[in-house]
C-alpha cells in the first residue's frame, strides 16, 4: 500500500503542546508540507514568535531562531540579508505581529524584505490567558473585554492584509482559513505560493490564516469552526490582497 | 476502485473531534476508553465504508492520522 498522507519530513517527531482542536497544529503541518514539496528543508530558517507557538523551534525540523516578542520580521531580515540563499520564514500570532510587533512587520513589508510571514490570526492572546488582541472582534468577550469589545473604547480590529496592501513593497498578501478541508487546501496553496515567490526573489510575502483558539474562546473545537466561518470571516474577508503582478 | 487504510495513532489524539466532524461518511467515533494524555481518542468504526477522501487527516491538528491506498485493477 502506498502512503498518501503522513507526518511531513519537515516536522520533528515531537508531540505538539497545543490545546485540543487548536489550529496552530494544522498550520504547522501545512508549512512543513510546503517545505517538503518545494525541497527547501535543508536551507530554511524559521523564526519563532512569543505566543503559543513559542516552541515552534521544537516542531519544525529546520534551523530556528526564537525572536523577542514581535521582532521576528527584524530577525528574519538579518538572517536573509546575511545569508541570501537561506529561505526564511517567521511564524507569528496576532498579539505578536499586530500589537507589539506592528512596527517590525510594517517596515519589513515596506522594505520588501524577501521573507515569508505566516500570520496566525486567532483574534486573541492565547498564551497569556485570553486577553483582547488588536484583531479581537467587536462584541467579542475576552478577559480584558469581559462585556465584549467596544469600539468607543478600543477602536476597531486591525485588518493586517488590507493595511499592508497600501505598501508598494508588499509582494503577496493573502488571507485564508483552516475551518474546513477545502480551506485547509487553499491555505496550503497560499503558503506554497508565498514560499515560491521568496525562492524567485520576488520580495515580501505574508499569509494571514484565520485560526481557532477554542480554549480562550470558551468553545468546543467544532463550535469554534463556526465562529471562524460566521463571525471572523464576516469582518476579515478571505482572499488575495496583493498579487505579485500588481506589486510595485 | 481503490482500497484504503486509515490508521489513527491514538497516543497523539487529544479528542478534539475535528476529524469526526469532517468525515462525510460519519464513520469516526470517539473511543470509550482514554489514552495516556486522558483523552478519548478518535477511531474508525466502519473502515469498509471509508472512501479515502482524507478530510479527517486534513483537519487533524495533531498528525494522528495516516492514510494508505492501494489501486485494485
Ligand atoms: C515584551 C513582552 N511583552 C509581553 C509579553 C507577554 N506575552 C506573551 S505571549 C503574548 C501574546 C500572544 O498572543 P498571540 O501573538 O496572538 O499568540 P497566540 O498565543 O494567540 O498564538 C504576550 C502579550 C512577553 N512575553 N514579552
Ligand atoms: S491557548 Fe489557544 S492558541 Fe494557545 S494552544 Fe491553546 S487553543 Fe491554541
Amino acid at each position: 500500500m502506498a502512503v498518501v498522507f503522513d507526518r511531513p519530513k519537515s516536522l520533528t517527531d515531537a508531540k505538539f503542546h497545543y490545546c485540543p482542536g487548536c489550529h496552530h497544529g494544522i498550520i504547522h503541518r501545512l508549512v512543513a508540507e510546503v517545505l517538503d514539496e518545494l525541497g527547501l528543508q535543508d536551507r530554511t530558517v524559521g523564526i519563532a514568535p512569543v505566543g503559543c507557538a513559542v516552541f515552534a523551534y521544537d516542531y519544525f525540523d529546520v534551523d530556528c531562531i526564537e525572536a523577542a516578542h514581535g521582532r521576528a520580521p527584524a530577525v528574519a531580515t538579518g538572517v536573509k540579508r546575511t545569508r541570501p540563499d537561506t529561505i526564511v520564514f517567521s511564524y507569528q500570532g496576532d498579539g505578536d505581529l499586530a500589537s507589539i510587533g506592528m512596527a517590525e512587520i510594517v517596515h519589513a513589508a515596506a522594505r520588501s524584505e524577501n521573507i515569508t510571514v505566516i500570520f496566525v490570526n486567532n483574534a486573541i492572546y492565547g498564551m497569556t490567558g485570553g486577553q483582547m488582541a488588536p484583531t479581537t472582534l467587536i462584541g467579542q468577550k475576552t478577559t480584558t473585554s469581559p462585556l465584549g469589545r467596544k469600539s468607543e473604547l478600543t477602536g476597531y480590529p486591525i485588518k493586517v492584509c488590507e493595511l499592508l496592501a497600501t505598501l508598494p513593497g508588499a509582494t503577496y498578501l493573502a488571507r485564508t482559513s483552516v475551518h474546513d478541508p477545502k480551506n485547509v487546501r487553499q491555505t496550503k496553496e497560499a503558503i506554497k505560493k508565498a514560499f515560491q515567490l521568496q525562492v524567485e526573489g520576488k520580495g515580501f510575502s505574508l499569509v494571514e490564516v484565520l485560526s481557532a483558539c477554542p480554549t480562550n474562546w470558551h468553545m468546543k473545537p467544532v463550535q469554534a469552526l463556526d465562529f471562524i466561518k460566521n463571525d471572523m470571516m464576516n469582518y476579515f474577508p478571505l482572499g488575495q490582497f496583493k498579487s505579485p503582478e500588481e506589486a510595485k | 476502485m481503490s482500497k484504503v487504510r486509515v490508521t489513527f495513532n491514538e497516543e497523539l489524539c487529544k479528542g478534539c473531534e475535528l476529524c469526526k466532524n469532517a468525515c462525510p461518511k460519519g464513520i469516526i467515533e470517539m473511543a470509550g476508553y482514554i489514552n495516556a494524555m486522558g483523552y478519548h481518542p478518535a477511531k474508525l468504526v466502519n473502515p469498509q465504508e471509508c472512501v479515502g477522501c482524507g478530510f479527517c487527516a486534513l483537519m487533524c491538528p495533531d498528525l494522528v492520522i495516516k492514510i494508505e491506498k492501494e489501486e485494485i485493477k
